[in-house]
């Protein structure tokens, strides 16, 4: 189909464009800007006075909970919350069950999200075999399958020998290593930040030790191996001055951090509100603010929602027993746009985070940008509208978000994925 | 946010923490104890505040003095009392706490009196309640994880006010095992409250929690200096699985360090109180010479707390 969206405040951070302009699109691509091509004939005039054009955003974290938990979200239901928040490309957490450590499972899930023609999946493949930290996972034959790096989720390796083997031979491909910086001692037991609020409701702390010392450890590994490190959901001040060090250091180490990392704080659990039991946990006001400052001017690449749908069950018990994570998906775009207004961050800049420079991380190339021949993945949303935050609204199947009750930022007008337009009728 | 424990008017409608809780809901409480202390003086220690409610003890976690002093309390109102030892743990996957509480609500539950072993958990029944509309069902939080225990934290104060009056010219040394101490919480946050001027927390870095000097107290790791001229001395129970390991290496090391002895004792006022809630660990936390000594109100607490128990539950639910 042949797509005219005109007059649209285009907006493509990859190529430094932000002007109101037409966009054309064909064949599934984007073909043009500004002057139709010789003979295009719209099949369809999309209307975008006012309105925002930008890349599809690209989640580096998103859970669509198949295979192993589809009690708590399916790829339809986590599909539909991607088109309604207009993210178009998911990397996917390998901490299904079983853990996407077989090239059958990962070939499964794509072929799975394919036959559902919505939102591009990504998925992380397992480092080590049911991420146990003991057996390295067949990673040339996963990336075959699909897989665009190697994780452990949110599970940490117990042995630095084997993390030091995963890492040489993810090396030995020139193959992405992304760690979520978490000493498995240190955090064992534990279940909000080690400060004063943990303190205040008695509940068991995590140290920001628990951050820096895993990532010191995975820094010099990853130095020592050549390994290609991504750090995901960065949570403290100390943790991004030991990103800096390195790079100082002369290494190439990317990092992320999450909407809700950049939003709250540990003093947002409240009365123990098990919305907010998230891995990492909340840290303290200053670390949110060292946080929201590195990922305005770029220190930290990327934002994603770490989107993790839970069922009412897993949320409604006591804080220490409930089940970690927040959904986020339709969340995304908004609380971007939030960040960006109360920092002062430009939009063009705000919108890189979750489009050009996530497209970095995950290794697209022909998508989180909007240059002709680009595939046509693209959010059109209006930055004067908002998007209330309420369990009827939420198209994703978790309805776990600390953000329950809220009036966010934008609203997504319309998601097109492969020049289709998958949302917003 | 609203404070899950206060109704839309800003009255006590569960007790489930001393944080937050205004000074004059605290101070009501301990007057309305004061002549309850009376009832036990009687030859019929029974009032009719609560004739006809039906009060669940639901105790996740083993406790005998404290659901003791609960049934006390709560038959003394003339209430009917059961008491339900819920054996848990959050790995056996058995009925949820909400579900429990359901079904004991279809009972028709006036009140729950309620222990867990997690932190918060009264608090979730209590905005289960709300958000189900059964307001009228109060909670009362008899202990959870290491984050309250009010009614421990009242009878502190009110066996403090029994025997020094004032609070405002105070100081108060809390020792030994804070970090997993729901009762140190409680009695930190109604110290404050009641506006003694200094608190102080003894113990070694081991058993303290991080950045507890933003919740109101100085913190000691040297005995003798923390017990210097203080009027109230409150220990806390050591639990016997923390004594050997990476908190602490011997229960002797910690009596040695940290433990009650006349002598140390005799750094505060001579005047000064000893308390605490009990069980004790005679020759750990505290010396058999001290807690049966002249300065201690162990058994005062005690009985206070029964009063004070009254004085919560007839406060809840009383006609």
């Amino acid at each position: 189909m042949k797509i005219r969206i005109a007059n649209g405040r285009v907006i493509d951070p990859a190529n430094q464009t932000d002007a109101v302009t037409d966009l054309f699109i064909a064949g599934g691509r984007i073909v043009a800007h500004g002057t139709a091509p010789d003979g295009f004939q719209a099949e369809r005039s999309i209307d975008a006075s006012g309105l925002v054009v930008c890349p599809g955003l690209i989640d580096v974290a998103a859970r669509l909970r198949e295979p192993g938990f589809e009690y708590r979200a399916t790829l339809e239901s986590e599909m539909e919350a991607a088109m309604a928040g207009g993210v178009t490309s998911l990397a996917i957490p390998p901490d299904t069950d079983p853990a996407l450590d077989e090239p059958g499972l990962v070939e499964m899930l794509c072929y799975r999200a394919k036959k559902l023609n919505r939102a591009h999946i990504y998925p992380v493949g397992a480092l080590t075999i049911g991420l146990k930290g003991e057996r390295l996972s067949e990673m040339a034959e996963l990336v075959e399958a699909g897989c665009v790096a190697f994780s452990q989720a949110n599970v940490p390796i117990v042995d630095n020998a084997v993390l030091l083997r995963a890492l040489q031979y993810a090396a030995t491909f020139d193959f992405r290593v992304w760690l979520q910086p978490l000493a498995p001692f240190l955090s064992r037991g534990g279940f909000a930040h080690d400060g004063e609020y943990a303190a205040r409701l008695g509940l068991p702390g995590i140290p920001v030790a628990a951050e820096t010392v895993a990532l010191y450890t995975y820094l010099q590994l990853a130095q020592a191996t050549g390994a290609r490190l991504h750090i995901t959901r960065l949570s403290s001040a100390a943790g991004l001055r030991l990103i800096e060090q390195a790079r100082a250091d002369g290494m190439d180490v990317t990092c992320d951090v999450s909407i809700n990392h950049l939003h709250l704080c540990d003093r947002d659990i409240g009365h123990f509100d098990a919305n907010c039991h998230l891995v990492p946990p909340l840290r303290d006001a200053r670390d949110r603010d060292a946080l929201r400052t590195a990922l305005a001017d770029g220190r930290i690449n990327a934002l994603c929602s770490d989107h993790t749908p839970v069922d009412d069950d897993g949320k409604q018990t006591p804080f220490s027993e409930s089940e970690t994570g927040a959904t986020g998906l339709e969340l995304l775009l908004p609380l971007t746009l939030k960040w960006a207004r109360e920092t002062g961050t430009a939009l063009p800049a705000a919108l890189s985070r979750v489009t050009a420079d996530a497209a970095k991380i995950v290794g697209i190339t022909k998508a989180g940008h909007l240059a002709p021949g680009a595939r046509a993945d693209i959010c059109v949303f209006d930055p004067a509208a908002s998007t209330p935050v309420s369990r009827q609204t939420l198209k994703s199947q978790g309805k776990n978000t600390p953000f329950l009750g809220q009036e966010l930022p934008g609203r997504v007008v319309h998601t097109l994925v492969e020049g289709q337009v998958m949302y917003g009728g | 946010m609203r404070d899950p424990q206060l109704n839309k008017r800003g009255e006590l409608q569960h007790l489930l923490t001393l944080d937050g809780l205004p000074r004059d809901i605290l101070t009501a409480i301990l007057d309305t104890a004061a002549p309850f202390t009376e009832v036990a003086e009687r030859e019929v220690k029974k009032l009719p505040l609560l004739r006809g409610k039906s009060i669940f003890n639901l105790f996740f976690e083993n406790s005998t003095r404290t659901r003791t002093t609960f049934e006390i309390a709560a038959k003394r109102l003339s209430a009917d009392v059961v008491n339900l030892n819920v054996s848990t743990s959050s790995t056996a996957k058995g009925e949820s706490l909400l579900d429990t509480v359901d079904n004991l609500c279809a009972m028709q539950a006036d009140m729950f009196v309620v222990r867990h072993a997690a932190s918060g958990a009264p608090v979730l029944i209590a905005q289960h309640l709300q958000a189900t509309g059964r307001e009228h069902i109060h909670v009362v939080n008899a202990g959870d994880g290491r984050h309250a225990h009010p009614t421990q934290g009242l009878l502190d104060m009110y066996t403090i006010r029994h025997y020094k009056r004032d609070f405002t010219n105070l100081s108060v040394a809390i020792v030994g095992d804070v970090l997993h101490s729901r009762v140190a919480r409680s009695q930190i946050v109604a110290l404050n409250t009641l506006g003694v001027p200094d608190i102080r927390v003894i113990g070694p870095k081991t058993l303290l929690p991080t950045a507890l000097e933003g919740l109101g107290v100085r913190v000691f790791h040297d005995m003798r200096a923390g017990l210097k001229d203080v009027d109230v001395v409150m220990m806390l129970r050591l639990q016997n699985e923390r004594m050997n390991g990476a908190l602490l290496p011997t229960p002797q090391e910690f009596y040695k360090v940290w433990g009650l002895t006349a002598e140390k004792l005799a750094l505060a006022k001579p005047d000064a109180i000893v308390m605490h809630p009990g069980p004790m660990n005679r020759g750990v936390e505290i010396d058999s010479a001290v807690a049966d000594g002249a300065q201690a109100v162990i058994l005062p607490q005690v009985t206070f707390g029964i009063a004070v128990r009254m004085a919560v539950m007839s406060m809840l639910a009383g006609q």
